[in-house]
């Protein structure tokens, strides 16, 4: 008997003339929300989360979720969101927890972007005649470059260059910890991003030793926690990044429940088994932007100048001063995570109404940048929900030099975004830490699945390239005026700098 | 904004047969003066004297080899930041962010030191003799193999201990400053989930952040494990063991390795 007012959200449909009794969806479900007795039922106190797990794998195609429909009266401003939410907290006093990104319908300012293609004035390019570049290099670029004549008379670069990450394509993957994902989830990202010639990030929960042999394509994370965070650490990967904030959660720290700190999660954090990881809400040694040029400069020293450091902050109101602020501080890259990026867990309400969408912020910051001449000093990163590749090209249409995708790389290795990541229940392998769903992620199937979808958004980048006319991504980066907008407002236009469709 | 970094001043140093390294670092940027370390220690220095140091940050940063490093003068912030095995000795006062993150190895200051001092220590041990500010060992943590310990001779202002998730933490009131009542200031053990912090003279319980600790007094067997890091304190600083056992030793302890557990509700 459920003792919840809470009506379940989905109802497991069984077609008994078709099933075979094989229980093999009772097994699989990591929520454990269907039983057995005589015949599979859905459980009495488990409820589905509609994670499709056991749909895809049941051999009889037995299974289908519903929506539960008994749905409560309508009424336009108590939903039925909001009432169950209302009755959650009325049972348990709790702060509303949530997985995933913001679901709420704020609206998708991409799909408001339309991006030109060229006709009868300026031909197009077909990217099978020729090529197209998409080489990226994330880092801090010099003021000017020198040329000088070396030998055979051919031109030699003079300049020392910064350090750089060299991307193939420019998508890298987002930030997601050992403990927010499954050891099996993140090795399939390193794996995928050597395979791409692009880049993966630890997140801030250290690097597992299975994983040091990707450390070379790992951007590596510093937090509040610090956790794994040493010498050898910070000298493995090809960059170092500052996590100051995320867009799921703005201003708000980190909680990995001692429930899912394992043995490996907690040698990997340097913390004992079973306790907490919490990561404050602020760095404590950075109240200011001269304390976070001290953190800068204190992880230059420590890797000797040789990597880039980034500085990953979530989109908020005064975002464009922030970031400037950062590039004054000496940050080589600048990750700017919009309000509908993911979480392993995030405060329902910190995520649903705290921040500002990744299409204003970018476009906010390159332009600010811009102004101030130091648009070269550091590059750009775009994440918060970027879907496909259109979303890509229209974050670097205005103004960023690559995205980070998280959510886009989990739905390749089975995700299904049923939003239940902080229950550690993941049906699929990613997103929990029991050995037993774990084990169902295989790192080389989940790499191949993330380095095809990434593979088909490049090509789709380059013919998308080639119908605005241009060879190079580098062509594309900035020209908003490549851009048109549809029913946006005046201001969200002057904000983007994107003319109305028809001007 | 460009910075102008001067990188080849300050000549090679030359090394001992002893294995010494004297370093000048009068008028030298950080950045040089670190290169220099490095350099020295690469080429084999087992010690390095840096004389006229005047606020150079990020000394000793990151530093891996067993070495110790003598500073004279006071040095700047993040001193020994990511330190991993190197002994870092301040025959003065220190300023913020002294063993920032530190990994292992051991920092002892002999005069007073800033504000987030050992911020994040996974292990390793500093000693500062004197008085330490704000936000002191917050986020410390521990493993099986690596305990990390800061010892205070003076006394700590706000947010000791925050978050502290491992380690020991002692702070001994043995400064001028300790006789304004308490040696603590407040939220003394906010959020803290794990080690311990061990405060001698007197404390004002109001400081102490009972939420998330229990204070109770040292009894035998707590005092019996201070012991040893007492004698290293009293060895470091030239101070009398029986002196400082002369006085009342509190505990504060964390009564969860959990404490945000619960407070939680899954979003139906």
């Amino acid at each position: 008997m459920r003792q919840s007012l809470v009506p379940r959200r989905f109802i497991q449909v069984i077609d008994y003339e078709k099933c075979q009794r094989c229980k093999r969806c009772v097994q699989a479900c990591g929520f454990r929300a269907l039983s057995f007795e005589g015949r599979v039922q859905p459980d009495a106190e488990q409820e589905c989360v509609a994670c499709h797990y056991c749909v895809a794998h049941c051999p009889e195609e037995a299974i289908t979720i519903i929506d539960n429909p008994l749905e409560y009266r309508p009424h336009d401003s108590w939903t039925s969101d909001i009432i169950m939410q209302t009755t959650r907290q009325a049972e348990t006093a709790g702060v509303l927890l949530s997985g995933m990104g913001n679901d709420r319908p704020w609206g998708v300012l991409w799909d408001r972007l339309c991006l030109d293609a060229c006709q009868v004035t300026n031909p197009p390019i077909d990217p099978l005649r020729e090529p197209m570049e998409l080489r990226t290099y994330l880092g801090r670029k010099p003021d000017a470059v020198e040329i000088k004549v070396g030998p055979e008379g051919k031109p030699v670069l003079a300049t020392q260059m910064p350090p750089q990450l060299r991307l193939d394509t420019p998508v890298i993957f987002a930030p997601m910890s050992f403990g927010s994902i499954s050891l099996n989830a993140q090795k399939s990202l390193a794996m995928a991003a050597r395979e791409l010639g692009t880049y993966w990030s630890t997140g801030e929960g250290g690097l597992h030793p299975d994983l040091y042999e990707y450390a070379d394509r790992a951007i590596i994370q510093c937090a509040s926690g610090r956790f794994g965070v040493h010498e050898d650490y910070l000298k493995a990967g090809a960059a170092v990044e500052i996590k100051i904030g995320q867009g799921a959660k703005p201003g708000i720290g980190g909680h990995l429940p001692g429930a899912k700190v394992t043995a490996a999660i907690a040698e990997t954090r340097g913390i004992p088994e079973g306790s907490d990881a919490l990561s404050p809400a602020p760095h404590h040694d950075i109240y200011s932007i001269e304390d976070l040029r001290q953190l800068i400069y204190a992880l230059k020293e420590a890797t000797e100048y040789r990597v880039p450091v980034s500085v990953k902050i979530a989109a908020v109101h005064n975002v464009a001063a922030i970031a400037s602020g950062i590039v004054r501080a000496g940050a080589d890259i600048v990750y700017i995570d919009g309000f509908r990026g993911g979480t392993g867990a995030a405060t329902t309400v910190i995520r649903n109404n705290l921040g500002i969408p990744i299409e204003i912020a970018i476009a906010a910051v390159d332009q600010r940048l811009r102004e101030e001449g130091i648009r070269n000093q550091a590059s750009l990163i775009a994440a918060g929900s970027i879907r496909n590749s259109a979303d890509l090209t229209k974050a670097l249409t205005l103004g960023a030099d690559a995205v980070a995708v998280g959510t886009a790389a989990l739905i390749a290795l089975g995700c299904h975004l049923c939003q239940q990541c902080h229950t550690g229940n993941c049906s699929w392998g990613i997103c929990t830490q029991r050995p037993e769903l774990v084990r169902r992620l295989d790192p080389a199937w989940g790499a191949e699945r993330v380095a095809n979808l990434i593979r088909g958004w490049t090509e789709e980048l380059k013919e998308i390239l080639g119908a605005l006319g241009v060879n190079a991504v580098e062509s594309l980066r900035g020209s908003r005026d490549r851009l048109r907008a549809v029913g946006l407002d005046d201001k969200t236009r002057e904000i983007l700098d994107v003319k109305a469709a028809g001007e | 904004m460009s910075e102008i970094i001067e990188t080849t001043s300050g000549s090679a140093p030359e090394i001992d047969n002893e294995g010494l390294a004297r370093i000048d670092a009068r008028g030298i940027h950080y950045r040089r003066l670190n290169e220099l370390v490095r350099e020295v220690v690469r080429r084999g220095a087992r010690r390095i004297e840096i004389v006229n140091v005047n606020g150079q940050r990020y000394i000793a940063v990151g530093l891996q080899e067993k070495v110790r490093v003598d500073i004279h003068g006071v040095p700047g912030n993040d001193l020994a930041a990511f330190c991993d095995g190197a002994e870092v000795v301040v025959h003065n006062n220190a300023q913020d962010a002294v063993g920032n993150t530190l990994n292992s190895g051991r920092v002892i200051v002999h005069g007073d030191a800033g504000d987030v001092i050992g911020y994040g220590m996974r292990g390793g041990e500093i000693f500062v003799r004197g008085d330490v500010g704000y936000r002191v060992g917050i986020h410390m943590k521990e493993e099986p193999r690596r305990k990390p310990l800061l010892v205070v001779g003076g006394t700590a202002a706000d947010f000791l201990g925050e978050y502290q998730a491992g380690g020991r933490l002692v702070v001994l009131g043995l400064t001028d400053s300790a006789r304004r009542g308490t040696v603590v200031g407040d939220y003394c053990g906010t959020g803290m989930h794990g080690g311990a912090l061990y405060l001698r003279g007197q404390v004002d319980p109001s400081h102490i952040a009972t939420k998330f600790v229990a204070l109770s007094e040292a009894n035998e067997a707590t005092l019996a494990d201070l012991k040893p890091i007492l004698k290293q304190f009293c060895e470091l600083f030239d101070y009398d063991l029986d002196r400082i056992l002369d006085e009342r030793f509190w505990v504060v302890q964390p009564f969860s390795h959990k404490p945000f557990a619960g407070g939680y509700a899954a979003n139906p």
